[in-house]
């Protein structure tokens, strides 16, 4: 009776300590842009800060282990889709961070929500992914379209620009950048006067530019993104569109953009983003380190890659507290009941129906002579509190958020 | 002023004939440089029967080193308009002597192939150095500015890169076709054995040739880097549409790629004005439809 009794408690103990020291593995794919248009903005800087993520979680949590995958989606749907099948069911990956390109991130919304894993959104900018898309599995970080055109449109609005032209990437993000700014153009008092949709990644917008001149707007929204926004503002200056008295408002411009105009180009703009390199000493300080791993001098972070890294801390710590990775939506669940901190998006909520609560802020680009050393791109206009920045959880029409 | 109407079937829309004029002068501006990368490609297919696919990159890194030019020595737009070909069309020749000369007698597809991994590998470490995003190069000062035409408002420089492109385009023309070293050229693609028996280095000619249809490359890529985005994928996106002008035009007819090459910028034009989401399209349509009613391209003789 004795000996069973003592085996009993060494069985217990052995399976207690064994609970204790348990491994757990966490994998994690970064599915990007690599070669393309945005690949500045998010592409190897985002693989960088998901393992500067992963890195300083593994240091003060032993018991986890974080493995880091990537891979190039080529802005193409099927491509992605394929890439993830193989991850989830092959190698065994549970979160896919990252995915510029809304019409990529929404074929891997729905893939992950069937797969019960987890999508860290943090490159995609469509509203959708938390609007009539939202996914239990989903988490939106870093921006979406509703934020950009509140942020930025509503500021030139209320300065006088009150007529509006659209230049739109033709697929799911321009059209819905384009419909959550024109929405806030009219709500205050501002009128749309026209719009042309061009194909993603176009190399001369001479016509479209013409188009947009002879609209009369005082202002042209770029609803586009990365070497589109560029070269429309390129050539925007060659045609005289401010000399003309209009004047662009980029509706998503990262600071890599920026450096790949110059400043003698950029100098003026305005546009809403929710980090910059030389914010405060926590982003400064995450930059450093960001460098280092880069290396590759002159490049800076963009915010997707901050909320690369922002998202993928805040998951592991959920990862952690449920000792498990394999049931994506108790993660996602796990992750809204906590509240994340840390030093590059500070204090951030994630809310039902996935969208991430943080700080947005209005910022002007330098004029060539105010720009005192490498990377000083930026004025800060404006700080748009967390509660003020994103769509009011009511409006967005996720099925998740009941009554 | 009058307006402009598409019939209701193709959905009605209207512009006024302003608008109109100032989209047929910016297809043509556009063409411009369709014309100057095809004829090129022409040059290159007609007298060595190569396709260089690495056509793009060299579009690319004509740019690049305008780029470069400006930064390790100063110097600026128009020294580089003359430097960059040169150093572009030195790296042309490496890759004719060391590699493209053993391919003369295969297959298109072997030079096809060779040229597109050539053209990759460049694309990768250029990549690798510069990043996606770009790289600024500010239009030259003495052609800032433009002229108000009424309709539209034009430019300096882009009727400078119509004029230039123009010169270019007429001048490769007539050296080809109307003068001797033209004659030496033509009849050594014909013939190489009976015109090297005249006393001619043809395997000499052959390389300068190559040599110059890359510069002409890199002229573009330097015509380019003032206005559009200096990346490395600026010549991935054109190439393909490049390759569609000259085939559209007649594979190694010279004047088919210049006519074609403004023709064609004039269509897609006018496609942004009524249908701009078709406008990356439109060359592709248009070359299907010649490749079935004209297998050898609008000005190429059946071979």
């Amino acid at each position: 009776m004795k000996k069973t009794t003592c085996l009993a408690a060494l069985a217990f103990a052995l399976a207690c300590g064994t609970a204790n020291a348990q491994q757990i593995n966490v994998k994690i794919g970064v599915l990007t842009d690599m070669a393309s248009l945005y690949a500045d903005d998010t592409g190897i800087g985002s693989v960088i800060a998901a393992k500067l993520a992963a890195d300083e979680f593994m240091a003060s949590n032993p018991n986890v282990k974080v493995t880091v995958i990537s891979a190039d989606h080529q802005n193409k749907a099927d491509i992605g889709t394929n890439i993830a099948n193989q991850w989830i069911d092959v190698e065994k990956v549970d979160m896919i961070a990252d995915v510029p390109n809304s019409g990529v991130a929404l074929a891997i919304n729905e893939l992950v929500k069937g797969k019960n894993k987890v999508f860290m959104a943090s490159g995609p900018a469509s509203s959708d992914l938390t609007g009539a898309k939202c996914s239990p599995n989903t988490v939106h970080w870093t921006y979406d379209t509703w934020m950009l055109a509140n942020g930025t449109g509503k500021a030139i609005v209320k300065t006088g620009g009150d007529s509006w032209f659209f230049l739109t990437a033709d697929y799911a993000f321009g059209h819905a950048l384009e419909r959550d700014t024109a929405a806030v153009v009219e709500k205050n008092g501002g009128k749309v006067l026209g719009k042309v949709r061009h194909p993603i990644n176009t190399n001369d917008f001479s016509s479209f530019l013409l188009q947009a001149q002879s609209s009369k707007a005082k202002v042209i929204g770029l609803a586009n993104a990365g070497g589109d926004t560029i070269n429309s503002i390129k050539q925007g200056a060659e045609f005289g569109i401010a000399a003309g008295g209009q004047k662009f408002a980029g509706m998503l411009v990262f600071a890599p953009d920026v450096a790949a105009l110059g400043l003698k180009t950029a100098q003026g703009l305005t546009f809403t983003e929710t980090f910059y390199w030389d914010l405060n000493d926590g982003t400064r300080a995450w930059t450093k380190r960001w460098d280092k791993e880069r290396n590759s001098p002159g490049k800076l972070p963009s915010m997707n890659m901050a909320g690369v890294y922002s998202g993928t801390l805040h998951y592991l710590k959920a990862v952690a507290a449920l000792k498990s990775a394999q049931d994506g939506k108790a993660v996602v669940d796990q992750m809204k009941k906590t509240e994340a901190n840390d030093s590059v998006y500070g204090k951030s909520t994630v809310r039902v129906d996935g969208r991430v609560l943080h700080p947005a802020y209005l910022f002007e680009v330098k004029k060539p002579e105010e720009s005192k050393y490498p990377g000083d791109l930026y004025h800060l206009r404006a700080t748009i509190p967390m509660d003020e920045a994103f769509r009011p959880l009511k409006e967005g029409g996720c099925p998740l958020v009941s009554g | 002023m009058f307006e402009l109407c598409l019939p209701a079937i193709l959905g009605g829309k209207c512009i006024p004939s302003a608008a109109l004029f100032g989209q047929l002068l910016i297809g043509l501006i556009n063409g411009s440089f369709y014309a100057l990368l095809s004829l090129g490609l022409a040059v290159i297919f007609g007298m060595l029967n190569i396709i260089n696919f690495t056509h793009g990159a060299q579009y690319m890194l004509g740019a690049f080193t305008a780029y470069i030019i400006l930064q390790k020595t100063g110097l600026g737009y128009w020294p580089a308009l003359i430097i960059a070909p040169l150093i572009v069309g030195v790296l042309g020749i490496i890759i004719e002597r060391t590699m493209l000369q053993w391919l003369y007698k295969l297959d298109h597809l072997y030079g096809l192939l060779l040229t597109f991994g050539v053209a990759l590998i460049i694309e990768g470490i250029v990549r690798n150095e510069y990043g996606s995003a770009g790289l600024p190069y500010t239009l030259p000062d003495s052609l800032r500015g433009g002229q108000n035409l009424g309709f539209m408002f034009l430019p300096n420089y882009r009727a400078w890169v119509v004029g230039a492109s123009l010169v270019v385009c007429f001048g490769t023309w007539f050296v080809i076709e109307r003068t001797r070293l033209g004659a030496y050229l033509r009849a050594a693609t014909e013939n190489p054995t009976l015109v090297r028996a005249f006393g001619i280095n043809v395997p000499r000619m052959i390389t300068l040739t190559y040599g110059f249809g890359v510069a002409l490359a890199a002229f573009a890529g330097v015509m380019a880097a003032p206005i559009y985005n200096v990346s490395p994928q600026m010549g991935a996106e054109l190439i393909i549409v490049v390759f569609a002008v000259v085939v559209i035009g007649g594979m190694g007819s010279i004047l088919g790629a210049i006519l074609t090459g403004f023709g064609l910028g004039v269509i897609e034009g006018l496609t942004k004005v009524f249908f701009p989401e078709a406008s990356n399209t439109v060359i592709f349509v248009i070359m299907a439809i010649v490749l079935l009613v004209r297998p050898a391209g609008l000005f190429g003789r059946r071979a």
